[in-house]
């Protein structure tokens, strides 16, 4: 497996360097050939500055950027060979959406035959086959979308770059879409950086996922690592929807029962040998720690410890549970409808392999339900 | 939809008519008295009823004036051509210089960007006064004073702010992804300019052209101090009929219209572009 693109240590500042705004700090990532890769992150991490930086729209403050075997990081935007999908569209006006999809084709000079072929392939595969003779300012936000995704997508670059490709399609068409768009990248062996911060769309796409955060790559790995193993506090409770649940708890040790207090007058108890003997002695070296649980590994149970309901909303295929907990509140996920309303007392279970432990003060994980559990 | 009341949709066609009257009249008389004697454009009380002359109209483009002094040689068409020439020429001097600034105005960020483009808007509401006497001893020194170069040198001070805050606004408005795609699909920088940007902004460029030839076109005090006979445009040129033995009213008027009549047909012409080119561009900054 060949890495098509390398970032090392990239830094990225608006205004003078180490002066200006910090908006990028010290990216290293690697993408093998071949691969999706997801930048997710909310609106003003740093993924947009860092897919333009390797673009080269934005110059890079400080590191390297190496595409295909070359440093591209000085070069201009025309030698890197790199494909985009702007957010924006940023179709060409004035002329229709044939042309503006058959655009670098043309410009590489490829004979017109295989232009049109690779053209209505892409079309078909994005549903705009009807609307090739249309242009741009008379069609849709959703098509003209469309249609910049294809521009991007028809081209044989070394890296193809996709800024929030699929913001403006419909659910349904968004679905349909992602498998088709994965499939067609695949099919391809194109190398892919995605731009999103729809965390549905960056677990079905990608095959690694950058998680980034005021600037800082807070974690890049499958989307199953990153799920069952964040690195952190902010991923952890970033990614997965609803959000972890997470309660800042004291671990003390009493005969044979571990105990997290959680407190406002509330404990979980565990037996100490449902811990492995490491993360046993590590908490209990810590004494402060943040725990987390995904909602949907929070059960009812009898023996569970009490709750309240705040609200329970039906989603057609689950049930949010809401419900307050510790002082705090703690989310619950079932599958079937669950028939409790508010105010009624429910009792939760959190059992050791779906906590998540984290250090209180960096955020940092220190150790997760599979390895936590004895 | 339409709720106007047939009384409203009277008075306003009475206000538009009132206006209309307004500015056109004097465009109207002016040109009526290009077809009359002086002696029947001074009667007391004035008439539009009269018999038409040419003759004011051929005194002018055959370049010889008759008065009572005597005749008199009048260089009307060759002011009329140095209107053309300069004001011509200077757009094009303008567009050629104002364009590319304007582009590095509206994409480029550096220091001072805001204060230059500031400055060269200044000159645009500086009294040219001010900078006449200091400018024609320069001129004099440095052998520019009436010269062709000079004159369309200077008036760069009438069409480049012009032209560049206007050609700026549209250029902000084109969204920079749109150059960045084009250049992403392997053209470079100065290929982007000339086949997304230049075309995108089109018709701001043609609006910023018209606007400033006419501006140029109907600059007076600049040419005035700047030029002697033979360069001189129309609008210094009309001085010429005032004469030892009066003011020739005829001829003035035929040179008035002589001389408005290429800005009249270009502004009727391109009103449409003028008007759409001038308020998008405003939209934005």
């Amino acid at each position: 497996m060949t890495t098509q693109l390398s970032l090392r240590d990239v830094d990225k500042f608006y205004g003078p360097i180490d002066q200006g705004v910090h908006a990028v700090r010290a990216i290293s990532m690697q993408v093998p050939k071949g691969d999706i890769v997801a930048l997710l992150g909310s609106s003003g991490c740093g993924k947009t500055s860092t897919l333009r930086m390797i673009a080269g729209f934005e110059a890079v403050s400080r590191g390297t950027i190496e595409l295909a075997g070359r440093a591209v990081h000085m070069l201009p935007p025309v030698r890197r060979n790199v494909a985009m999908a702007f957010e924006g569209y940023s179709l060409y006006p004035t002329v229709n959406l044939r042309d503006n999809i058959a655009f670098a084709l043309k410009a590489q000079r490829l004979p017109e035959a295989e232009v049109n072929r690779r053209v209505d392939h892409v079309a078909e595969m994005l549903e705009i086959t009807d609307i090739l003779d249309r242009f741009p300012a008379s069609i849709s936000g959703g098509q003209q979308q469309r249609a910049s995704l294809a521009r991007a997508l028809v081209r044989d670059a070394d890296l193809h770059l996709l800024d929030e490709p699929m913001g403006q399609l419909e659910p349904q068409l968004r679905t349909l879409l992602r498998g088709r768009i994965k499939h067609y990248i695949k099919e391809r062996g194109l190398t892919a950086i995605l731009v999103t911060h729809d965390q549905t769309e960056a677990n079905a796409l990608a095959d690694r996922i950058a998680v980034m955060e005021g600037g800082v790559l807070q974690q890049y790995g499958t989307p199953g690592e990153i799920k069952d193993r964040p690195a952190n506090l902010f991923t952890g409770t970033f990614v997965g929807e609803p959000p972890m649940n997470v309660f800042p708890a004291a671990v003390s040790l009493s005969g044979d029962r571990l105990t997290f207090d959680l407190t406002a007058g509330l404990n979980l108890t565990y037996p100490a040998e449902a811990f492995a003997p490491q993360v046993r002695q590590m908490v209990l070296a810590r004494g402060q720690v943040v725990i987390g649980v995904r909602p949907y590994a929070v059960h009812r149970a009898p023996q569970g410890a009490p709750a309240r309901v705040l609200a329970n909303q039906w989603l057609g295929d689950q049930t949010h549970i809401a419900a307050s907990f510790a002082g705090k509140s703690i989310v619950l996920v079932e599958h079937d409808r669950a028939t409790c309303r508010e105010g009624d007392e429910v009792a939760v279970e959190i059992r050791p392999q779906d906590l998540h432990v984290f250090d209180p003060e960096t955020g940092r994980a220190l150790s997760h339900g599979p390895e936590l559990a004895a | 939809m339409d709720t106007v009341s047939p009384i409203e949709r009277i008075l306003r066609g009475i206000a538009l008519t009132l206006i209309c009257l307004f500015f056109m009249f004097p465009i109207v008389w002016i040109f009526l008295m290009s077809f009359q004697t002086n002696e029947t454009i001074l009667r007391v009380p004035p008439s539009v009823v009269f018999s038409p002359t040419l003759e004011n109209y051929t005194a002018l483009i055959t370049g010889r004036l008759e008065t009572q002094a005597g005749t008199l040689d009048i260089n009307f068409m060759g002011n009329l051509w140095n209107s053309l020439f300069l004001s011509t020429t200077s757009v094009a001097v303008g567009l050629l210089l104002g364009v590319p600034a304007a582009y590095a105005f509206a994409r480029l960020k550096f220091r001072g960007s805001e204060d230059i483009a500031f400055t060269l808007l200044s000159f645009r509401f500086a009294p040219p006064l001010l900078v006449l006497l200091p400018l024609t001893i320069y001129f004099q020194q440095l052998g520019l004073a009436n010269t062709y170069g000079g004159l369309i040198w200077v008036y760069q001070l009438i069409v480049l702010p012009l032209i560049l805050w206007i050609v700026r606004g549209y250029f902000e408005d084109i969204p920079a992804d749109i150059e960045y795609a084009y250049r992403i699909a392997g053209h470079d920088f100065w290929s982007t300019f000339r086949r997304i940007a230049l075309p995108l902004a089109g018709p701001g460029i043609a609006a910023a052209g018209l606007l400033s030839f006419i501006f140029a076109w109907n600059n007076f005090v600049f040419a005035l101090v700047l030029a002697s006979a033979d360069k001189q445009p129309v609008t210094v040129g009309a001085l010429a009929f005032v004469t030892a033995s009066g003011i020739q009213y005829g001829q003035v008027a035929a040179g008035i219209v002589l001389s408005i009549a290429p800005t009249f047909a270009l502004a009727l012409y391109a009103q449409r572009y003028l008007v759409e080119g001038l308020s998008l561009g405003a939209v934005k900054g």
